[in-house]
């Protein structure tokens, strides 16, 4: 078993992008996540699996930068907060409509605007309901650990390329700034020639042979019937990921009578408000969504009626319960709590919160 | 057993590194750990916490609203956070600069003449490993061994040969600490 | 001599480059695109380096240059070619990439990427086609057109007041230390679409010398755009384009 080390989230998702054969990151400083490019520069990738590490001139360039290297089928990505991804969102949509793989990370910080360096989930919509422009979705995944962010950044990899669409880690201030204990993969070695011509070699941009015809990468289709059925083919590659790539982990859920949903960070605190439930007396179990496109819906359907009630509990001022309301189909009353603008509830306030919300 | 912690202080005396020393030490005696910092423009100068549990367990939450020792190093952070350590927890304070002392009779309140103390050994760096001697001697959560282990996984090797001085000054932090009530 | 003896093989003097495809292009007669198409599919073809080329296109009316010439194309989001090639270069260190650019993409949206790309001295060539207005788009105003001059968003012609200055973009570029060939170059005539080509070619060739960044500027007509027919285009490029963007080596180093 390999060492367990005391580590930052942020950290780890660069030891996890140099030990998972990544062949290039491109970013831009922004709180709270430059720890990932810092650790990037001081482990100099380039000598030793010969991975690229760009500081690019702004998160749009960042973005672009993935969508050339993606386009010759290399392992690429980035990472950024908020309002970095805000300006990335062209450049996923384009991503997206050309189906290039790659992985974005965002450690989400409150918003709208500049905001705050303190942590939120506020970007829930952008992230699971496309962001930029057009018919898109993102392959998202949503860490509660720093194991987690280690273990996503290979997960992610795997996504994006085995659906060709880009996959994006989302985390938030608390998951890339608090240290855990974290057991790192081993080194891969990134992707030799051979290699992607196997995974990627009928449509990426390699070089034109005389063996094959030119490849092309674009988003472009004037035509309207040619951009419909492109569209559709789209569509039909998300119906097949909602089939087949849910993710989630349920605590306490068998018998209980009010359900907690939650995410990421607040999906740790929220643990903890179960324990404190069950201790006195009501029974809490807790739903966390480890994909968030895909929705765990199907779960939540199964769930609903044995229950009184459905608490979504986000860092957002209500952006998940939608998707939780849109699964219930009114079948149990669903209410949101959250807190705002970088404020973090503990285990207790969110109890205290579903007694009031339920009247318990 | 868990132990939840809360280092508060200015930035740059050490809160965050003394809480990864910590937070290491619990790994090399194999508990659960977590470390969560408070980050931002406070990092710069202002103040710094950080929150640091120990467990025999999986840790859920990350983040406490009530702590069972509170490490406190200036009037700032004494004045937020003494309302947060549970009933019959740790208080220990550096009274260097603290104007209005610790008021609460429900909790262990302990002083560390830390400041003096590193000017009394001639090293202001070794500030922190004072302050980490007093809460070991206090709450031997860890054993001294692990702390050392600890301390050699989160500084950079190439400072390894300042080990032998830190562990000098966390003995010297074990005697000093002083028990208020 | 019949007509079958007149086209022999042996009797051929100039042919169609492999590298251009059979694609019929959509630029207007008299555009300048197609004449710096074929220039750079037959550097490609004398250079023997269709396998290792990578062209990235813009939007713009060059958004299809990728149905033109028989090589791997990334079609870019408006104005972030250089970020493109950026990446495609400096994960492929072997492969000759160039983008291919207009004012609007380059000097106005892209203008960020451009000099970014430039000043880190980026191994790719860049070949920016400057006609002074939006083409694709229906003929609006680009921060390469000239002060006076009609388009369908200054019809009363470009004023400093409301638009500012014409943006020498290339003279800019130039200053950089990232860029080691900055040039500018026409094809209006055969003399000038030879110079085009010489200059085309030292672009891709420095960018396998790892020298930095290499730009060509075509000063190029837009007929359409203009409202003017190809002969007078011409005509109307030298004698106003050129006081505003003449052409000659800028940096050669």
């Amino acid at each position: 078993m390999a060492e367990k080390l005391l580590k930052k989230g942020n950290e780890v998702i660069a030891l996890a992008a140099i030990r998972c054969g990544c062949d290039g990151y491109f970013g831009y400083p922004i709180t709270p996540q430059s720890e990932v490019m810092e650790t990037l520069m001081e482990e100099k990738p380039w000598e030793t699996t010969g991975m690229v590490v760009l500081q690019a001139e702004s998160e749009t360039s960042s973005i672009n930068m993935l969508y050339g290297g993606a386009s010759c089928g290399k392992k690429v990505m980035t990472s950024s907060s908020s309002p970095g991804l805000s300006l990335m969102c062209e450049g996923l949509s384009y991503l997206a409509g050309a189906e290039l793989p790659c992985l974005v990370v965002n450690v989400v910080r409150g918003g709208p605007g500049l905001g705050t360096i303190q942590p939120a989930q506020s970007d829930y919509f952008q992230a699971t309901k496309g962001g930029g422009h057009g018919d898109y979705h993102l392959i998202v995944l949503a860490p509660s650990s720093v194991q987690e962010m280690n273990d996503f950044v290979d997960l992610g990899f795997a996504l994006a390329f085995k659906y060709r669409n880009p996959a994006m880690i989302l985390a938030d201030g608390i998951v890339g700034q608090m240290m855990e204990k974290v057991e790192l993969a081993p080194q891969k070695p990134r992707w030799t020639d051979a290699e992607i011509q196997q995974i990627a070699g009928d449509w990426a941009t390699t070089g034109k042979t005389a063996d094959r015809p030119m490849h092309i990468i674009t988003s472009l289709a004037l035509d309207a019937a040619v951009a419909e059925r492109f569209n559709e083919k789209l569509i039909e590659k998300y119906n097949e990921i909602r089939t087949k790539e849910v993710r989630f982990e349920t605590t306490r859920c068998d018998d209980a009578d009010y359900l907690l949903v939650a995410y990421g960070a607040m999906a740790r605190i929220c643990q903890e408000t179960v324990d404190m439930a069950r201790t006195a007396g009501l029974k809490v179990g807790l739903l966390r969504p480890i994909t968030l496109f895909p929705y765990p819906t199907t779960e939540l359907q199964r769930l609903a009626p044995q229950l009184k009630g459905v608490l979504s509990v986000e860092l957002s001022a209500g952006q998940m319960v939608e998707d939780v309301r849109l699964a219930v189909e009114g079948r149990t009353p669903v209410k949101h709590y959250g807190r705002l603008g970088g404020m973090v509830p503990d285990p207790g306030q969110v109890l205290d919160a579903l007694k009031q919300l339920f009247s318990l | 057993m868990k132990e939840e912690i809360i280092i508060a202080g200015f930035g740059g005396q050490g809160v965050l590194s003394m809480g990864k020393i910590i937070a290491y030490s619990g790994i090399m005696q194999d508990m659960e750990v977590t470390w969560m910092p408070s980050y931002g423009p406070e990092m710069r100068g202002g103040t710094a916490n950080v929150t640091v549990v120990l467990s025999s367990d999986r840790i859920s939450s990350p983040i406490v609203n009530k702590c069972d020792t509170a490490i406190i190093l200036n009037q700032q952070s004494l004045d937020k956070f003494e309302h947060m350590v549970k009933p019959g927890g740790l208080l220990l304070y550096d009274p260097n600069g603290i104007t209005h002392p610790p008021a609460r009779t429900d909790i262990h309140i302990c002083k560390i003449e830390a400041a003096e103390e590193a000017a009394r050994i001639g090293n202001a760096k070794a500030y922190n490993m004072i302050v980490l001697g007093a809460y070991l001697k206090k709450r031997p959560v860890v054993q001294l061994e692990n702390v050392i282990k600890g301390l050699k996984k989160s500084i950079p090797e190439r400072h390894h040969k300042l080990i032998p001085m830190n562990e000098q000054a966390i003995e010297r932090g074990m005697e000093a600490v002083i028990d208020v009530c | 001599m019949t007509t079958q003896e007149i086209i022999k093989p042996a009797h051929r003097v100039y042919g169609k480059t492999p590298i251009l495809t059979d694609t019929v292009m959509h630029y207007c007669p008299g555009c300048s695109h197609g004449t710096v198409h074929k220039l750079i599919a037959e550097i490609i073809e004398e250079m023997n380096i269709q396998d290792k080329t990578i062209g990235i296109s813009p939007v713009g009316c060059a958004v299809f240059a990728y149905n033109y010439l028989h090589i791997d194309w990334q079609q870019a989001a408006h104005g972030r070619a250089p970020a493109l090639a950026t990446a495609v270069k400096r994960l492929n260190p072997d492969k000759y990439v160039f983008t291919y650019q207009g004012d609007g993409d380059l000097a106005s949206i892209g203008t960020a990427e451009i000099i970014h790309a430039c000043n880190r001295g980026e191994n790719i060539a860049v070949i920016f086609i400057n006609n002074a207005i939006y083409g694709m788009t229906g003929g609006q105003m680009a921060p390469t057109t000239l002060i006076g001059q009609i388009t369908s968003t200054t019809p009363y012609g470009r004023t400093v007041e409301l638009n500012g200055h014409p943006l020498r973009i290339t003279e800019l570029l130039a200053q950089l230390d990232g860029t080691c060939y900055v040039t500018r170059q026409a094809v209006h005539t055969p003399g000038a679409v030879r110079k085009t080509k010489r200059a085309i070619r030292k672009a891709f060739e420095n960018s396998a010398l790892k020298k930095g960044t290499s730009f060509v500027e075509v000063v190029g007509t837009c007929n359409s755009g203009w409202k003017l027919t190809p002969v007078e285009a011409n005509n109307w490029m030298v004698e106003h384009m050129f006081p505003a963007y003449p052409p000659g080596d800028l940096k050669d180093r």
